[in-house]
């Protein structure tokens, strides 16, 4: 078994979503991750990310956050155990993420 | 047969007391004798506490019961023990660095069998007995042995094996706490936190030995359950183990033995939990694992046993609510994360039916690929029953074939009828 990482990047949260969908949304994420977990394929359930930071580029210039080049920003990344990168991307198509416009990228761990 | 009258123990027949004497002070002595000793020397704790219960059946047998007999029982391991140490001088010379006191003042020391240090020794042998140097299954034979009194016969009942495999286990398992010179102590503040989850877990194992073992012997099982509660309420009642852990655990094991006089029929085959009759529930037992799962949740600490003992507490409420089934689907979501394993992965999935519904389950079950269990075969079984009865009945077969357990094969047959009774299958 190999690790990867799953990179959740999402279109930021729409203004306008109602606590019963926040809370459907949560449900089948919880759903999503225990299904890999039932596999015995998750590594690490891994961690969400505040959207907002800071981006430090050459020459010390800081940017505010990392999305003002480009629309999709990291919303949180989990680590899989899979014994391929075809067998890795299988577990990310359910991924909830896909259905409000998401994406996952799927990425071998090399260890150092 | 006359009937006796003695402190703590009203009218019981010398013929039960003494075996009821024995299964709940002999253990109190050799522990209090274990610790004076060290770990070397636990064969001489041994037949000390022995000697003492032989002596009592024959004098009590003769001469009648002392008045208080437990007082007497003490009295005479304190003697024996002080005893054991005058003539074996050389033995004296030998441990006399290991005991804590000086040869000199240890003839002189009362042996301490006082309430306190009788707890706080079986304390520091269930440390001793959980260290992880011997594996799981070593552990709880010794701790069935040392802290429990069971005999290697008992516990090969138990694990359903002979006598002679579970000797040599307990033989090579205190040999292993010899050569690592394991110290019958309590350990430091700091080590706690390290050893405290390999007590838990021999503790969880020993329960769930009597709880799910496949053994006839209704009473064995009892008894190991009630062990295991046992030794964790010494850990409870020690504020020092008194750990959130500790009462999550604890809970678990209140509400599973809740439910055992419903889950076992006359023959000592299960009763699944559907077909339980919720008036055999106990619910004293409830309301205490209730008790000791909001104990539990005082502190941040999230173990595998609270999430247990709360999927438990949900099934303390027979009736299918949606609350119900979505939370115990997402506590098992949380507990596969956590800590994997076959049965939770197949329960999960019997609870994400119970949410979602079965089309989602079946999709879900499919990935599990645990073509070695037969309960895999029965849930993907009880899945496609009317979603797709030739699936289903093929599964059932399957799960049949995999099984090597009556009660099993009884369970499984039944669902095999249930499924044949039902529209399309009536020609067949």
């Amino acid at each position: 078994m190999k690790d990867f990482l799953f990179v959740f990047r999402d279109n930021g949260m729409p203004s306008n979503v109602s606590p019963d969908e926040m809370q459907a949304m949560t449900k089948r994420w919880m759903d999503w991750i225990g299904g890999i977990a039932a596999q015995n394929k998750l590594g690490d359930r891994g961690n969400r990310l505040f959207p907002s930071g800071k981006v430090v580029k050459p020459g010390n210039i800081i940017t505010d956050g990392p999305y003002s080049e480009i629309k999709e920003s990291i919303g949180g990344y989990s680590i899989v155990k899979a014994n391929s990168l075809e067998e890795a991307t299988e577990l990310a198509k359910g991924c909830p993420g896909l259905t409000t416009g998401g994406s996952v990228e799927v990425r071998e761990i090399r260890e150092m | 047969m006359p009937l006796y009258f003695c402190k703590g123990i009203i009218f019981m027949k010398q013929t039960e007391l003494i075996p009821h004497l024995f299964r709940t002070e002999y253990r109190k002595i050799v522990s209090v004798l274990y610790k004076l000793f060290g770990i070397e020397y636990i064969e001489i704790a041994e037949d000390i506490a022995s000697d003492t219960f032989l002596l009592a059946s024959e004098l009590w047998g003769l001469k009648g019961m002392p008045e208080n007999p437990t007082a007497w029982l003490y009295t005479v391991a304190k003697n024996k023990t002080k005893d054991y140490l005058k003539h074996h001088s050389i033995f004296t010379q030998k441990i006399s660095k290991e005991l804590k006191y000086s040869t000199e003042t240890f003839h002189e020391t009362e042996i301490d069998l006082s309430t306190k240090n009788i707890n706080d020794s079986q304390l520091a042998m269930i440390f001793a007995v959980c260290h992880p140097c011997n594996p799981p299954e070593a552990q709880i034979g010794l701790a069935l042995n040392l802290l429990c009194g069971f005999g290697a016969g008992e516990i090969a009942n138990a694990f359903l094996t002979n006598k002679e495999v579970i000797y040599k286990r307990l033989q090579r398992a205190k040999e292993k706490l010899r050569a690592e010179k394991i110290k019958i102590e309590q350990p430091g503040l700091s080590e706690l936190h390290e050893r405290l989850p390999a007590v838990l877990l021999t503790l969880y194992l020993l329960f769930n030995e009597g709880y799910y073992s496949s053994s006839q012997d209704t009473s064995l099982r009892k008894d190991l359950c009630q062990e295991a509660m046992r030794l964790n309420y010494l850990l409870i009642e020690n504020d020092y183990t008194n750990k959130p852990g500790v009462n999550a655990l604890f809970s678990l094991m209140c509400f599973h033995s809740s439910r055992f006089e419903a889950r076992i029929n006359e023959e000592g085959g299960a009763i699944l939990y559907e077909d339980q009759d919720t008036n055999l529930w106990n619910k004293e037992m409830i309301e205490k694992g209730e008790y000791y799962l909001n104990l539990a949740s005082k502190g941040d600490e999230l173990s595998k046993y609270h999430l247990e003992a709360a999927i438990a507490y949900w099934h303390t409420h027979k009736e299918d609510t949606e609350q119900k089934w979505e939370n115990i689907l997402q506590l098992y979501n949380q507990l596969l994360q956590i800590d994997y394993s076959p049965i939770a992965a197949l329960n999960r999935t019997f609870a994400l039916a119970k949410a979602n519904g079965k089309k989602d389950a079946i999709a879900e079950a499919e990935k599990l690929n645990l073509i070695d269990h037969h309960l895999y075969y029965t849930l993907l079984g009880s899945l496609y029953t009317e979603v797709d009865n030739e699936k289903a009945l093929e599964h059932f077969q399957k799960a049949m074939m995999l099984t090597s357990s009556n009660s099993d094969k009884v369970t499984i047959g039944r669902n095999i009828e249930k499924l044949k009774d039902l529209e399309g299958f009536k020609n067949r």
